[in-house]
């Protein structure tokens, strides 16, 4: 393939991660990341990848042009994942911040979307990361 | 032992760019090393690339998204 001179490299993305865990608030952080991405907010990226070490996938993140982070409760396993990564540069979303508490939160439409608007909020307001290569 | 680069990208001027720099910072460090262009979209996807170009030294990608300068390339290959 020869040399092109118009880069055809990715655009850096944006990435959201969701803790997805166990409990009701961990699948409503999930179904907001699914659906964050399914409006085109970001890609939803996996965050067992990040954990697993896999290391394209961490320099993929690391190059990201935003990056947001949902935890469902205060243990804040999304965020402490990708600290662990070496990767700082990122929103935050907390559920239990905004009063959806681990038992009582039945996964449903109204809590999806709120949290859906939030994150959204943030990534608006956030500082960009990485940006793109062809940048 | 002989380092493997692996350039990882659909073969844009940055690309290549990336991999004249990976040589150039092998050959000042003096080291036996092979390139291997990575093009193929889903090898890419395989390494957890979303960013390209990426660069991976003995299957371990060190940088994604980003044109290394020789210099920091040098770095990951010591």
């Amino acid at each position: 393939m020869s040399a092109k001179d118009d880069c055809q490299c990715s655009k850096a993305p944006t990435l959201i991660f969701s803790c997805s865990g166990a409990s009701d608030v961990g699948a409503v952080a999930d179904q907001a990341a699914r659906k964050l991405t399914r409006e085109g907010v970001g890609n939803m990226f996996c965050l067992a990848g990040i954990g697993g070490g896999i290391s394209g996938m961490i320099e993929s993140t690391k190059a990201a042009a935003g990056i947001l982070a949902i935890d469902s409760c205060p243990i804040d396993c999304a965020r402490k994942t990708l600290e662990k990564a070496e990767i700082s540069a990122f929103e935050h979303l907390r559920l239990s911040d905004l009063g959806m508490n681990k038992g009582s939160t039945p996964v449903g439409d109204d809590p999806i979307s709120q949290v859906v608007e939030e994150g959204r909020r943030k990534l608006n307001g956030g500082a960009a990361g990485g940006g793109s290569c062809c940048s | 032992m002989t380092k493997k680069i692996q350039i990882l990208g659909t073969g844009c001027m940055k690309c290549n760019r990336l991999q004249e720099n990976a040589e150039a910072a092998a050959k000042a460090l003096g080291i036996d090393y092979e390139v291997e262009k990575v093009s193929d979209i889903d090898k890419i996807m395989s390494f957890g690339v979303m960013s390209t170009p990426a660069l991976a030294v003995d299957g371990k990608v060190v940088s994604a998204g980003k044109l290394l300068t020789a210099d920091e390339i040098k770095e990951f290959l010591k």
